[in-house]
């Protein structure tokens, strides 16, 4: 198939394919290796990073739920200074791009982050403005369009890397959000992070995960992301990276289909940890059985 | 970091049946690969054959024979009581072999377990060719029947108790742990089920001055040590079960009380 390319271009990223990871189902790659094929990965996008460590919430953390799963991990993460030292220099090995998806408790903590990752290993700042498992900091940043432009603003002012903004889909707006993210200077916009949600368990009255709340992922989340990309799409000009329970290639393409420059799977990393390499060589006969030639060729061409 | 090989293996299910009476399942897999590599205290993620369940199953390796692999597990779950619908025959995938096993560094072993926890002792016991004790512990005798034969000839001496009494010694393995300890010189301690009784015979180890090794379950996605659905606080920092343990040795988890 050596006519056939994947390759696209996200920001400025030359990646191998359209194909990347969802920020938290990927680790840092390396947990991977034994079964991904890092040639096919367009990049990958690490575990969120914090300031300071963080150990994450206590109890239980992940429940399955109908076609789909909820999660509470908190962000545990070993902090930005050992994501530098120890963490990065172990996994630029796999010549893949690195985008690091960060978190901050404030405006300036963005800043921070986006300043101290701008090294040369570091493809591109993710901003995670959405988390729904962490309750301190006080302002959920990406819910409300003003204090999400600061934090776009804050970071772009503190790198020369291609600011990608994650954007929730626990919104009434989405098309708003991602205009007001436009108009902030993000450079690229990815969605969905999770929907919020909560399991109980019926025989202790109490809620299954430790921190009551989790954030929905799977399968079950796909017709809202899709609907979400294809809105965001007429909406803004910026790339997109489209996500939300891409299980295979038939997945990947709705979303490209949609609107979306790129897609990033993730909860399928945790059913099939080889998944990547199958939708990389899924996309290929895919291309190859509609005469084309380039995976640009499908993006938004959803004719609706 | 190193971290060890895992393979995800299309495996063929030789047998599958229930052997306890609370729907404890022994499910015995073909996997095309040598198992007997797999250390005792390993485990591999089963993936439950029905687009239905997402994620895969954790389930300790009980045995290994060969090419096979022997699970025991108790239907418990919407994945797991989907799990019994798999016949002979049916192909299964796993992930395997997945964490870091017990370490057989000792003389005189005691292994204790209780209720499923009894299953991931049966590859310890064979790996110490006979020179183990078992003292186990099941709510009754119908329970305790399917550990009875499993342990019927690769230990030295099992001791049984049950909490009713309807068979071997009436309590909890850890009310008769002083007793046993007061027998034999034992220099190691593996304990493996629930996490109260673990955590009590850990306490009993710590006073006997004996090493323990205590084998941990947690909820978990990947099984890789990407989700960190398991981490635990440790006194070696944060350790996540999935990847370094899920055994450990006891003062290192069980360090508050």
């Amino acid at each position: 198939m050596s006519n056939i390319s994947l390759k696209t271009e996200i920001a400025g990223i030359k990646m191998n394919s359209p194909i990347m990871t969802a920020s938290g189902t990927f680790g840092f790659g390396e947990e991977f290796a034994d079964f991904v094929d890092f040639n096919k990965l367009g990049a990958s996008v690490v575990k969120g990073t914090t300031l300071k460590p963080r150990s994450g919430n206590k109890g239980v953390r992940i429940t399955e739920t109908p076609a789909g799963m909820l999660n509470c991990i908190g962000l545990e993460n070993p902090g930005v200074e050992a994501f530098l030292q120890d963490i990065l220099p172990r996994i630029k090995k796999y010549n893949c791009p690195v985008i690091v998806n960060i978190s901050g408790n404030t405006v300036e903590e963005y800043g921070e982050l986006a300043k101290m990752l701008d090294v040369p290993d570091v493809a591109a700042v993710e901003l995670n403005v959405s988390c729904p498992n962490v309750k301190e900091g006080g302002i959920a940043f990406g819910v409300e369009p003003d204090s999400m432009s600061r934090v776009i603003e804050s970071a772009k002012k503190n790198t020369n890397k291609p600011v990608i903004i994650k954007l929730s889909p626990n919104v009434t707006d989405i098309v708003m959000m991602a205009k007001a993210a436009e108009k902030a200077g993000a450079d690229v916009i990815s969605l969905i992070n999770t929907l919020m949600g909560m399991a109980i368990d019926v025989n202790t009255w109490k809620p299954v995960l430790g921190n009551i709340t989790g954030g929905l992922s799977g399968p079950a989340v796909k017709p809202v992301a899709l609907r979400m990309v294809w809105q965001v799409r007429q909406a803004v000009k910026l790339p997109i990276i489209g996500m939300g329970g891409i299980m295979n290639a038939t997945d990947a393409i709705e979303f490209m289909l949609a609107g979306a420059d790129a897609v990033a799977v993730g909860t399928a990393n945790f059913v099939q940890p080889d998944i990547i390499n199958k939708i990389y060589d899924d996309l290929e006969k895919y291309l190859k059985e509609k005469n084309l030639t380039n995976i640009k060729q499908i993006v938004g061409k959803l004719q609706a | 970091m190193t971290l060890p090989k895992h393979e995800l293996i299309d495996g063929k299910v030789i047998r599958h049946e229930q052997i306890g009476s609370n729907d404890v399942y022994l499910l015995d897999i073909d996997i095309f690969t040598d198992a007997e590599q797999y250390a005792a205290g390993q485990f591999v993620q089963l993936q439950v054959p029905d687009g239905e369940i997402l994620l895969r199953r954790p389930i300790s390796i009980a045995d290994v024979n060969g090419t096979r692999i022997i699970l025991i597990y108790r239907a418990i779950g919407k994945g797991t009581k989907r799990l019994t619908r798999v016949q002979c025959g049916d192909t299964v995938n796993i992930l395997a072999p997945l964490g870091h096993g017990f370490n057989l560094d000792c003389q005189k072993p005691l292994l204790v377990g209780g209720g499923l926890g009894i299953a991931p002792l049966i590859l310890l016991a064979k790996r110490f060719k006979g020179k183990a004790d078992i003292l186990m512990g099941c709510k009754n005798a119908a329970e305790m029947d399917w550990p009875v034969k499993m342990y019927d000839n690769i230990t030295a001496e099992n001791i049984i108790t049950t909490d009713d009494g309807s068979m071997g010694l009436k309590g909890f393995t850890a009310q008769h742990l002083p007793d046993v300890l007061a027998k034999k010189a034992y220099d190691k301690i593996f304990v493996c089920g629930p996490e109260i009784m673990m955590k009590s015979v850990a306490e009993i180890a710590k006073q006997h001055n004996i090493a323990c090794e205590v084998s941990l379950e947690k909820r978990m996605a990947c099984g890789l040590g990407a989700c960190l659905s398991c981490t635990i606080e440790t006194t070696r920092g944060r350790q996540k079960v999935c990847k370094d343990g899920p055994v450990f040795v006891s003062q290192e988890v069980f360090f508050n009380e």
